[in-house]
């Protein structure tokens, strides 16, 4: 058993990683070629120097198989489920070397020996996950932010949709109101009610704060559509209630259709603990990228050939990043599409509230309102983080017609429920109608504002961008800037803004956009001082690719 | 028109994973249907299947009144508002994760120290368990879990994981000890069933006993885990509940630390909660603290499912940080925790003969009613817990839904309530079973022949003079009479 383990996982020290350097494989191999060589050059016949590459050849792949499936021998019958990665060693070995160690080893004794030791497949996953250039921006940013006084050279962030340009009114409200909102718990007015607060609640949200959150919804999605609180389950962020969705609505192994370019932050939802996988639809600049039918059609054929089985779509909508909406015409045909083939529509309407277009805003909800049928395959996610600007209270929302996803999400929400003191105060905070309707209208302003001004900034420079009407995003057109039309010359540009101009954006290929060259700019978390300096330093990038071009 | 059949959704959404159709949860549903309340519903049913610690309530509730700007919310604190309500790092905010290290130390006598950057967060221990089962098993692999261990881990580890859980039996005759050769068996037994076991994970003090772990049982884990080269997830949640000063609970922070013991660290997991120890699991803080680097990395990553609101982030780091207030809310809450403790199985004892395992720990107590059972069987002891929540109106937890090997026991929790719905659990107890004669019967007889697991008063050493001299309040005060004999009783 033993053995068969040291086999199959592969873990070195890390210590003896970093001092070779060379994955373990390679070196597993090595070891046992060279003898060969030996005997080749020892009795030099030629013959046998042109048997070793077969040889070579074969050793590969005996080793290869020997560490990909340990137990070929012993197979295990009660197995209930593939893994979700079952060439787990393969994948933990490329980002070994990488791994930052943590200084906190002092704390503990010197002698501890360290052997090798199995983790599940998915760390391996998960952690090389995190090396794309989404998630190191994000690092960079922590490690050097840029502050206009004190760290006039850090890096500015652009690459997280947070929205700072109306958080003064919020705290103005909470000044005025919530001195007692949290630590009334529920108890009479003015009285601490510990038990409101500390004591279990259900996992699914106060009842409270699900009819606040349906009124709110219906403030940001049209007041025509009325949401029902029972069909809503809380959760600890958007992020929990998408992986939640993709829990309930597929099985390890099955797929959900996601028109690109997409949030990076699907593939950890959807993908990383569920082992459910994306199928990236591809959407082109010349639609607007917007979602075509003809292209889900063909991807759902495609899969369905692989004996791939499609469980729903995801679309964002305001979509992010692009900032387009979805029509109302669309979103019919999106649904007659699903019922077609049988599936759930998962549709991620976070930015709703976001709005600062011409265009109108239907939400999914509304259409199946009108249709009656198959409310069944239909789902909201939803949340506060990003239109009532509070992502560090993490609420996310599931609203959904289907009954028996609101009681599994119900009872899956006991891995993530919102604390109950957040819970309070947000209940009291969108209660306020007349604060919320003033929220929404003054921050769609600021948004408005903004993204002129930003899209007027790169429009000097030459830059196109994408019409946008939702969203946090400017979706940039830098193929101009680009040396050589690919996702290498696209990573190459991001690696200059990052390093030389110190701007953290994202590049379209971690929104898995086909077309190489394209970037999305958060501009919600600048002020309006921000933006020249933005400006300045992409001009600087964009003359030395210029002058290299 | 077409449907959606049932089997478009995924098995985890239509299986009964979740584990809400065990005994467990129905007293839960027992309770809801008909909650009892002191003036509204005085006949309702007693939750005592639920382990919140609500006994230093008042503790907690004065702090946050004479600190108002830890909430974020107030006109005194709202200053701080905009960087706490933006703040969405996974990592969480460096107060909060200083101040849970600095907590964890001092619940465990501050003998070793926990590194900040180590901490990761979760939805309560229950996402937190999860966390730890995604980043160390594959769907099919298993944990070892001694018996009888709390129901939701079947939830936990298993539902969304395909993780298995292996039982390791635990026997009342030498008071649900963890032992070698019990562990030894189990691994041996999913070895030749050809299931990979990838851990085994304790929960000390034990969720349902209420006992502690010792340094040499600890040890031989240890041991064992290293030997075998599996994880050991280590679920303290109750940490800060050991009332007792003897025997000292001993953290696995400290034995991996030992001299005498080779331990790869590697190995080494402790899930951690807010919701036990400070009593608020209303606040969702759950902590994975892992000794291996690349499960804390991408605990860290997962964070993302279950991240604490960083308001209440703040406010625990603004309250933990207070240290003054810290250690007396810990010496506070152990005091009053022993009294109610004592208090409550003494009456379970000396009234009606009703005994319960030693414990030295926990929210609850590990109640024996084997002599109540017709036969010793499962049906049995479900008949008499049905009896016991229809009848008696208490929601007590049945043996059978911690997977217990013997029938006959049930966990009731004592530190949900106040005095007075404690003294009225009692009296409750006490009418049941003077209005069955052969019950009363057998518990008397009970009551002579009774042997290892006696409580035994004496030698429970409650060191602190104070402790002492609340128990004789509490007893002796007007609010909590001392409860009249059962001879008295029985003629009024």
């Amino acid at each position: 058993m033993t053995l068969t383990r040291l086999s199959r996982t592969w873990e070195p020290q890390p210590e003896e990683n970093k001092k070779t350097n060379t994955p373990t494989s390679k070196r597993t191999a090595m070891r046992v070629i060279v003898p060969l060589q030996g005997v080749v050059q020892g009795r030099g016949g030629l013959v046998l120097g042109s048997v070793i590459p077969v040889l070579f050849y074969f050793l590969q792949l005996y080793l290869k198989r020997h560490r990909n499936d340990p137990n070929d021998n012993q197979p295990e019958p009660n197995d209930p489920a593939p893994s979700t990665s079952p060439s787990s060693s393969t994948e933990n070995l490329p980002e070994l070397p990488g791994l930052a160690r943590s200084l906190s080893r002092t704390l503990l004794s010197p002698r501890s020996p360290r052997v090798p030791v199995y983790v599940s497949g998915r760390v391996g996953a998960i952690l090389k996950d995190s090396e794309t250039p989404y998630f190191v921006g994000l690092k960079k940013v922590k490690e050097d932010p840029y502050d206009e006084l004190v760290n006039p050279n850090g890096v500015i962030q652009l690459g997280l949709a947070e929205n700072k340009l109306s958080l003064d009114l919020i705290k103005e409200w909470l000044a005025e109101n919530a001195g007692k909102a949290i630590l009334d718990g529920g108890g009479k007015r003015g009285e601490l009610s510990m038990s409101g607060i500390a004591s279990y609640q259900p996992s699914d949200g106060l009842m409270e704060l699900k009819v606040a959150v349906s009124g709110f919804m219906s403030q940001v999605m049209g007041k025509a559509i009325s949401f029902i609180p029972s069909q809503i389950v809380l959760t600890a962020g958007a992020t929990s209630a998408t992986e939640m969705l993709s829990f309930c609505l597929a099985d390890t192994g099955n797929a959900f259709l996601v028109p690109t370019p997409y949030h990076p932050g699907f593939n950890r939802d959807v993908k990383w603990r569920t082992g459910v996988e994306i199928i990236p639809v591809p959407c082109r600049s010349t639609d607007n990228f917007s979602l075509s039918i003809s292209a889900l059609d063909r991807a759902f054929n495609q899969a369905k050939k692989r004996g791939v089985k499609v469980r729903g779509i995801l679309i964002s909508n305001p979509s992010n990043p692009v900032g387009n909406l979805l029509d109302r015409e669309t979103l019919y045909s999106l649904l007659d599409f699903a019922r077609e083939k049988n599936i759930h529509i998962v549709s991620n309407e976070i930015f709703a509230g976001s709005t600062y277009g011409s265009e109108e805003f239907v939400s999914m909800a509304e259409i199946v309102d009108l249709e009656e049928l198959d409310r069944n395959r239909v789902h909201i996610v939803y949340g506060l983080s990003k239109d009532l600007s509070l992502p560090g209270f993490r609420v996310g929302v599931i609203y959904s017609f289907n009954e028996k996803v609101l009681a599994a999400a119900k009872n899956l929400a006991r891995f993530s429920s919102i604390s109950a003191p957040t819970q309070h105060l947000l209940t009291s905070m969108l209660l306020d109608t007349e604060f919320t309707q003033n929220f929404i209208n003054i921050n769609r302003e600021r948004l408005r504002r903004m993204y002129n001004e930003f899209l007027s900034g790169l429009k000097q420079l030459g830059i196109k961008c994408r019409k946008s009407n939702g969203g946090f995003y400017c979706w940039a057109d830098m193929s101009g800037l680009i040396r050589t039309y690919s996702e290498k010359g696209e990573l190459e540009l991001w690696d200059k803004l990052m390093n030389v101009a110190k701007l953290n954006v994202t590049p379209g290929s971690c929104c898995h956009c086909i077309e190489p060259g394209w970037f999305s700019f958060c501009f919600t978390t600048l002020t309006e001082k921000d933006i020249p300096v933005v400006i300045e330093r992409i001009r600087k990038i964009s003359e030395t690719c210029k002058s290299h071009n | 028109m077409f449907r959606l059949s049932c089997k478009l959704l995924s098995k985890v959404a239509t299986s009964d994973g979740h584990g809400e159709n065990s005994p467990y949860f129905d007293g839960w549903k027992a309770y809801e249907s008909d909650p009892y309340h002191p003036i509204n519903n005085p006949e309702g049913v007693i939750q005592m299947g639920l382990a919140e610690n609500q006994l230093c309530f008042d503790v907690i509730q004065n702090w946050l009144m004479n600190n108002p700007k830890a909430s974020i919310c107030t006109p005194e604190g709202v200053d701080a508002f905009k960087e706490i309500a933006i703040f969405q790092d996974y990592h969480g905010l460096s107060e909060f994760r200083e101040a849970v290290a600095k907590f964890m130390a001092k619940v465990r006598g501050n003998n070793v120290k926990f590194d900040p950057d180590r901490i990761v967060m979760s939805g309560g221990a229950t996402g937190a368990h999860e966390m730890i089962a995604f980043c160390l098993a594959d769907p099919g692999d298993a944990f070892l879990v001694p018996t009888p261990y709390y129901p939701a881990f079947d939830r936990d580890l298993k539902w969304r994981t395909g993780v298995q859980i292996i039982p390791v039996v635990c026997k009342s005759s030498n008071n649900f000890k963890v032992t070698r050769e019990a562990i030894e068996g189990a691994y041996k037994g999913a070895e030749e069933a050809n299931i990979r076991v990838q851990g085994l994970l304790i929960t000390n003090p034990s969720n349902p006993l209420g006992t502690t772990l010792d340094r040499e049982t600890l040890k031989s884990l240890v041991r064992f885990v290293n030997e075998k080269n599996i994880h050991l997830v280590c679920d303290e949640i109750y940490a800060a509940t050991v009332f007792m000063s003897e025997p000292n609970y001993v953290s696995v922070a400290e034995i991996i630390e030992e001299e005498d013991i080779e331990c790869n660290p590697d190995l080494i997991h402790i899930v951690y909660s807010l919701s036990k120890d400070m009593g608020f699991p209303g606040f969702r803080v759950g902590i994975v603290y892992s000794y291996n680097d690349r499960v804390m990395n991408c605990a860290r990553k997962m964070s993302s499912f279950g991240l604490v609101s960083s308001q209440t982030q703040h406010m625990i780091a603004s309250m933990l940080s207070d240290e003054e207030f810290v250690d007396k809310f810990i010496t506070e809450s152990k005091t009053r925790l022993a009294v109610r403790q004592q208090y409550f199985s003494m009456g379970l004892y000396d009234q009606v003969g009703i005994r319960c395992l030693k414990s030295n720990a926990g929210l609850f107590v590990w109640m024996d009613l084997r002599k109540l059972l017709k036969e010793q069987t499962f049906e049995d002891e479900m008949a008499l817990w049905k009896v016991i929540i229809d009848e008696v109106r208490l929601n007590v937890s049945p043996g059978s839904s911690f997977h217990c090997s013997e029938p006959g026991w049930f966990r009731v929790c004592f530190a949900n309530m106040d005095d007075k719905a404690m003294e009225l659990a009692l009296t409750r107890i006490r009418n049941f079973v003077l209005k069955n004669k052969d019950i009363a019967l057998s518990l008397k007889k009970q009551c002579w022949h009774s042997s290892n697991l006696r409580l035994n008063l004496s030698s429970r050493n409650l060191s602190s003079r104070r402790m002492e001299e609340i128990m004789l309040v509490g007893m002796m005060s007007p609010h909590s009479p001392l409860p009249q004999s059962p001879l008295l009783q029985a003629r009024t």
